[in-house]
């Protein structure tokens, strides 16, 4: 049991009509840790959450969860698997309390019991101030740490985060990220979606980047990171004239090409090792050169796509003219 | 904060619900307490709980019993004055063919709303929720029905008082009464199955709506409801014969007039058993499979 994976899925599957929305990912999840589905909106990412959750009939491939056939018995992996859907799947027209009720009743918790675990959860998750307030004064993050917390009542060792912090401010991101760690602390496994590498990066331990339906990288996220290069050192120059003097130094410091643009006096400079950023400053004053602006960019997930599709992340897919996500439409 | 007196639970366990929050979730021996279905009583729990949503739901939003109210009072005064004479040669004399009448019909028109309300219900978020829990499929939609049977029961009330403020005396009395109100719950309830499984089935609230009408109207106006079988041309009597909603009707007035339970009373019962048989399973079913 213990070196059975968490999630074991073979060549996926899902068609919607002539749409081949997930084609043949695979997906090994280990116990214990979070793993990351990395990719833009529509790569087919939720698709293939909502077919491991028994939310979608799987058209094609194979899917266990510890060593359960998703396939074949829908109903024990409803057990053992937490949902946390992309839009808070929470009853709008019941409070907080009452959800939380409600959903472990549901789940076979003594009225008793259920009361005790709502109360429990609503106080974990900072929510026992609302929790009696009508669910349309809460806020975006209140909805979602509600949605989590309902995911939790049984503490299935399996939960599925679909974007978890996607619209949320950053106080509250990191929030989520916390709550997030949490889980894994507690033994439980974790597979999540996300737009961000950022993200990715602060919890994953493994990530799959996903593009039109496919699985194009698997690997940590630092790996990831080294594949698609450095950071960028992004400078303004106070006057534009200085620029190919800037170029030249940089080349001889770093031994890398600048990029420059002569129009607003920028320059960004790829970074191996933002350690060297200060080379760079240090040279440039040396040499007399005012700098206006400074500022070191992460490699983003626009670039992550890039190295490794070639073509951006937020490029439409070809045949894919409709507005959105289709498969959205069709799943609901 | 709302530790209620009723919680049987020890006062001295201050964190009762996770069977210690510190220990670590075992997965192996959670599928090993895996089912592959919820048990009979488990789905009875499920049922209830999705009732319970539905009441609360009812209680936050009282405009949805606007049909339940204003239907009873107003077709039930509009039909008794408009057809009593030339149906029946007087108001009161219609009251009896009409009350029964109008009961079927009412108990129809909220089976409607029932499936409308499904549809618009399943196109909320929660309902991803529903479908991912191991619950019985049959749950989401079994829950919001029982809840129903106040509507059923309001309506049929509210039809009845309606009548007797207008002079209706039926002969059955207060079993009598009694009697014809339960068995309009029943068949109101049975007949919800058809529009429970349109509404898993059409694509919008206002498909169902459409698609509920075209077959509300002709079972109601196409059986004894509001006029004598036998006025009728032979082709429409024979279908009007065989339509369920004639011999509920019938039942009903058996029951409200004569106080008497009779075969039609047993027909009409059948009937309803046989419409839950065929729809409540091809509604969970359609329900399934849009997982």
């Amino acid at each position: 049991m213990a070196d059975l994976d968490a999630v074991r899925a073979d060549g996926l599957v899902k068609d919607f009509g002539d749409f081949r929305a997930v084609d043949e990912i695979d997906l090994h999840v280990r116990q214990g840790e979070i793993f990351g589905v990395l990719g833009p909106n529509g790569a087919g990412k939720t698709t293939t959450l909502r077919m491991l959750a028994t939310l979608l009939p799987i058209d094609g491939g194979h899917a266990e969860i510890f060593g359960v056939d998703v396939r074949r018995e829908p109903h024990r992996i409803r057990q053992l698997v937490g949902v946390t859907g992309q839009y808070a799947s929470v009853d709008e027209d019941l409070t907080a309390r009452e959800n939380l009720r409600l959903f472990a009743r549901l789940q076979g918790l003594t009225s008793a019991r259920a009361k005790a675990i709502a109360g429990d959860l609503l106080e974990r998750f900072g929510l026992q101030e609302a929790a009696d307030r009508p669910l349309s004064q809460f806020s975006g993050g209140m909805r979602r740490r509600l949605d989590l917390a309902s995911s939790l009542i049984t503490r299935p060792p399996l939960i599925f985060l679909d974007e978890p912090t996607t619209g949320l401010d950053p106080r509250t991101r990191g929030q989520m990220w916390d709550t997030i760690r949490e889980l894994v602390t507690d033994g439980s496994t974790i597979l999540l979606t996300t737009q961000y590498l950022d993200e990715a990066d602060q919890l994953a331990d493994r990530v799959a980047v996903i593009d039109r339906g496919r699985k194009v990288a698997e690997d940590t996220p630092d790996a990831l990171k080294t594949q698609v290069g450095d950071s960028t050192l992004q400078l303004g120059l106070a006057d534009g004239s200085d620029l190919a003097l800037a170029a030249d130094i940089v080349r001889r410091l770093l031994a890398e090409d600048p990029v420059l643009t002569p129009e607003s006096g920028r320059v960004n400079i790829p970074l191996p090792d933002p350690n060297r950023a200060a080379d760079v400053l240090i040279g440039l004053r040396e040499a007399g050169i005012g700098i206006s602006s400074v500022s070191v960019a992460k490699p983003t997930l626009d670039e992550v796509f890039l190295t490794l599709t070639g073509h951006g992340a937020d490029e439409p897919r070809t045949g894919e003219s409709q507005a959105g996500e289709p498969w959205m439409e069709a799943a609901r | 904060m709302t530790t209620s007196a009723t919680t049987p639970m020890p006062p001295t366990t201050p964190t009762p619900p996770a069977p210690g929050a510190s220990r670590r979730v075992d997965p192996s021996a959670a599928v090993a307490r895996t089912t592959s279905h919820s048990s009979f009583q488990e789905t009875l729990v499920q049922t209830l709980a999705m009732a319970w949503r539905a009441l609360k739901k009812m209680r936050r939003k009282p405009e949805q019993f606007f049909d339940v109210l204003i239907q009873p009072l107003l077709f039930t005064a509009m039909f008794a004055f408009i057809f009593g004479g030339a149906i029946s040669g007087s108001v009161s004399d219609y009251l009896p063919v009409l009350i029964p009448g109008i009961l079927a019909q009412t108990a129809l028109t909220v089976c409607m709303a029932t499936g409308v309300q499904l549809r618009e219900d399943m196109d909320k978020g929660v309902f991803d929720r529903f479908k991912s829990l191991p619950i019985a499929r049959i749950a989401p939609l079994a829950g919001p029905m029982i809840a129903d049977l106040i509507r059923y029961g309001i309506a049929s009330v509210l039809t009845l008082v309606t009548g007797l403020v207008i002079g209706y005396r039926p002969g059955g009395g207060v079993l009598g009464c009694v009697g014809g109100i339960v068995l309009t719950v029943i068949a109101g309830w049975s007949l919800a199955w058809i529009f429970t499984w349109l509404g898993t089935m059409a694509r919008s609230a206002q498909s169902v709506q459409g698609i509920s009408m075209m077959i509300m109207f002709p079972l109601t106006f196409l059986s004894n409801a509001f006029v004598p079988a036998e006025t009728l041309p032979g082709w429409l009597e024979a279908f009007v014969k065989v339509n369920p909603v004639s011999h509920v009707v019938s039942a009903v007035r058996d029951l409200l007039n004569d106080g008497a339970v009779t075969a039609e009373v047993g027909w009409a019962v059948i009937g309803c058993a046989v419409v839950v048989a065929i729809f409540a399973p091809l509604a969970v079913r359609s329900y399934s499979r849009k997982m």
